[in-house]
């Protein structure tokens, strides 16, 4: 009878043993990949690993009860009836309370035993991917198509008084697929996260726009990239194109920007420890992109050399109430020019050239509202960014009056350009939204020395008035028709723009 | 000059101070009833954030900077999990840069990491909406799920924080009495309700209808997140009368209309449900929420939607 009792205990010891080991041996696997941001993998190891350990649970249970039944049966048999049969519902008991107690010991994954929803599949489990593809990174691909129609010739289309880079320019006319994208990312190990971007341009070049590496560990809330990325500064440039409001970028962006500021280099982010959102970042870049072009100086002895373009940023953002939130930033851009070859209006390809250096201001803002901030049914987001930018130097050009055709250079001070846009986007059922925005620039007048050549601006102000619809087929296909009405040149252009954008496989989460 | 470094310093060491000074754990809750479900086991011992109200789809939130400030003070995050927050936690994460909360840390804690969830989808494909690969991830209807989340979730609070380690069993325990009885009670109250066929307007109700022995026999929405056209209701209104259904249930966050225009049509009550804590003016709590649900429920058998 005693010595009964005692293997009953030892059973009941080494069942809380075993399932302490098998918990803690499934939480110790799953510490191991940490910090992951492809939350798909982690999810998929961890379910894998939850189905094994439950599957094992479960076995070991149904041991345990068949051990303990087993027992029973011969106490029964030893015992007389009428005491085995309240021993019985006591030991029942007991057992219980143990399993409790082991469960209850073991962490958050043995808590699973008890669950009451447990499904009849619950043992079944699955098989774990094979390591050679379970490390796969995420792939997402994100294909983007437009058809543009227009009463002008988009190859001759300028900003009055602006040097403009190659991507400054409306999209072409006729049906063409525009940007498609690859994207790959995952975490390299421990401590790095690494994303590849891989952009198919129309016209069948390719295109690395994003890859950078992206340490997952850094202390004091610091985050920082090394490649090649999208600037931090204002509210669109970090963003990719296909997901903004409007089909093209609005005009202080093709103005100032070339559509949008990418370059190789290191990104420094803190977030400060507030309620509030307060971010500060800064960039160290190559300047290999417009309004840089400081790439040509690395055969020079300038120590700088290499070094062409750097940024500063604060960010900040808060829920205004439970309906609404907002975010604003001011950022910095500078950046050194060493020859910037251009296209002239009206003249051989390259040969405006500036030398010297451009400062950019940019001051954002971004305001969402939704009734009691459920964003399914509808919405609307405001949003505004100005520009203010210097540009310093000699500028060398071949249309200089009293010297046509022969290239001759001029010192450059711009004076303060300027630009801005605003905009509006209401979602006035799931998956329909319309949108209104206005954009300008304005360079100011450099006097009868530049008259005839590109940075003349005639002192006018390129403005552009653009509306457009969108109806989504899900989160992952969009389909948009976008007006715009451009007043850059002197007679003003009408433009349909057809877009559609769908996105394949892993597809990330969205910025605010 | 040397006025303005002053105050910069002192603006830069008050904020360090005033997140030093919370002695409490900072709990980052995704969804209503994990914020609730936190400060029931952690009362004065955690500071608990809610991302969402129990009005938000809490498939499409925006990731707004006041998450990833709260997020980048956390020490603990409970979500759902079960990829229902991968349109914007993700987002989140990366930029709070905390690294006690990412995925795999002791900080980082999935509700639906200790529930067996239904519904897996047998076909991993787009086309079939907006479906999640491991399973249903809406256990909260269900208060036999809450407990075993319960138990958890005070076993991860006291690991994280072993000062208070008694405090949170205690409370634990005692929230798994008070709604052990309440079961008990609801479960009795719930009995007309065994065996009830209801039409659903997302598949949203699977563990609440396992608990009350009820059935969720089809959805207004023709694949899940994908809002029903003119002809896929016509032909569900065709059907609902051979499936034997009582009403027509929905989520307090979700549009009323297709719900009240389905059940106009097919003579039923259209039953609004609170889905999580906070739901309507009764689910004040979580076992407001439970009973507030099955009122609900009772009020639609009898006839009687809202």
């Amino acid at each position: 009878m005693l010595t009964q009792h005692f293997s009953r205990l030892s059973l009941a010891a080494s069942g809380v043993a075993l399932t302490l080991a098998a918990s803690g041996v499934a939480l110790t696997l799953a510490a191991v990949p940490a910090k992951a941001s492809d939350l798909t993998d982690m999810r998929q190891e961890m379910q894998a690993m939850q189905r094994q350990y439950q599957a094992a649970l479960a076995k070991l249970q149904h041991d345990y009860e068949a051990k303990l039944q087993a027992m029973e049966k011969r106490l029964d048999a030893a015992e007389s009836k009428a005491t085995a049969a309240t021993q019985k519902a006591d030991d029942a008991q007991k057992a219980a309370a143990a399993a409790q107690t082991a469960s209850a010991a073991s962490g958050q994954t043995a808590a699973a035993a008890p669950a009451p929803a447990v499904s009849a599949t619950a043992a079944g489990g699955g098989n774990p991917q094979s390591s050679a593809a379970a490390f796969n990174p995420a792939i997402g691909a994100v294909l983007d198509g437009k058809g543009m129609v227009s009463s002008h010739n988009p190859n001759t289309w300028r900003l009055p008084g602006f040097a403009l880079g190659d991507q400054a320019k409306p999209p072409p006319r006729g049906p063409s697929i525009g940007e498609s994208e690859i994207n790959l990312q995952a975490n390299v190990d421990q401590a790095l996260f690494g994303n590849l971007t891989i952009a198919f341009e129309n016209d069948n070049s390719v295109n690395i726009e994003e890859a950078f590496v992206q340490p997952t560990a850094l202390p004091w809330n610091f985050t920082a990239k090394l490649g090649r990325f999208f600037s931090g500064i204002g509210y669109l440039n970090e963003q990719h194109a296909h997901t903004w409001d409007f089909a093209d970028a609005p005009l202080p962006y093709l103005a100032f920007l070339n559509g949008q500021y990418g370059d190789d280099g290191v990104q420094l982010r803190w977030l400060a420890p507030s309620n509030m959102f307060i971010e500060l970042g800064g960039e160290a870049m190559r300047g290999a992109s417009f309004p840089a072009n400081s790439v040509s100086e690395a055969l020079t002895n300038n120590h700088n050399a290499g070094l062409g373009a750097w940024s500063a940023f604060l960010h900040i953002g808060d829920d205004i109430n439970e309906s609404s939130s907002y975010s604003a930033g001011i950022s910095y851009l500078g950046t050194r020019s060493s020859n910037r070859a251009t296209d002239p209006v009206g003249g051989p390809p390259g040969s405006d050239q500036f030398t010297g250096v451009d400062h950019t201001l940019i001051a954002d803002a971004v305001y969402k509202w939704a009734p009691n901030g459920n964003f399914a049914q509808s919405y609307v987001k405001l949003q505004g960014e100005g520009f203010l930018r210097k540009e310093s130097g000699a500028f060398t050009a071949l249309n200089f009056a009293g010297t046509p055709g022969v290239a001759t250079t001029h010192s450059l001070n711009s004076g303060l350009q300027s630009g801005f846009y605003v905009q509006g986007v209401y979602q006035f059922m799931p998956f329909w939204r319309v949108g209104l925005r206005y954009d300008q620039v304005h360079a100011p007048s450099l006097g009868p020395g530049f008259a005839g050549t590109t940075l003349d601006s005639r002192d006018l102000t390129p403005r552009r008035y653009s509306a457009m619809i969108d109806y989504s087929t899900s989160e992952f296909g969009r389909f948009r028709v976008q007006y715009n009405r451009d007043e850059a040149r002197p007679n003003p252009d009408n433009e349909f723009i057809l877009q559609y954008t769908v996105s394949l496989g892993a597809h990330g989460a969205h910025q605010y | 000059m040397n006025k303005f470094l002053l105050t910069v310093a002192s603006f830069g060491f008050a904020l360090f101070a005033s997140a030093e000074a919370q002695a409490a754990l900072n709990v980052f809750a995704c969804e209503p009833e994990w914020g609730a479900l936190a400060k029931v086991i952690g009362d004065n011992d955690v500071d608990v954030f809610t991302a969402t109200t129990a009005l938000q789809d809490p498939h499409q939130i925006q990731a707004r900077p006041a998450l990833i400030s709260r997020l980048r003070n956390a020490d603990l995050l409970v979500c759902t999990g079960a990829e229902l927050e991968i349109g914007w936690l993700p987002v989140l994460l990366r930029q709070a840069s905390n690294g006690k909360v990412q995925p795999g840390q002791p900080g980082y804690f999935e509700a639906t990491s200790v529930i067996n969830l239904l519904e897996k989808p047998s076909r991993l494909d787009r086309a079939e909406g907006d479906i999640h690969p491991a399973g249903n991830p809406h256990i909260q209807t269900d208060p036999r799920n809450m407990r075993v989340v319960a138990a958890a979730l005070a076993k991860k609070l006291a690991g994280l924080d072993s000062a208070h380690a008694a405090g949170y069993q205690q409370r634990e325990q005692a929230f798994d009495q008070t709604l052990g009885a309440a079961m008990t009670r609801l479960q009795a109250q719930a009995a007309p309700l065994k065996g009830v066929a209801f039409v659903s307007y997302h598949k949203s109700w699977v563990y609440l209808a396992g608990w009350l022995n009820m059935t969720e026999a089809a959805n207004i929405e023709p694949k899940p997140g994908v809002p029903p056209g003119s002809a896929y209701i016509a032909e569900l209104l065709d059907k609902i009368p051979s499936l034997k259904t009582r009403m027509i249930v929905y989520a307090a966050y979700e549009d009323p209309k297709p719900s009240q225009f389905v059940a106009e049509k097919s003579h039923l009550p259209a039953v609004m449900l609170p889905f999580t804590v906070g739901g309507d003016d009764a689910a004040k709590d979580i076992i407001g929420f439970y009973q507030d649900t099955v009122n609900r429920l009772l009020a639609g058998l009898g006839g009687k939607g809202g």
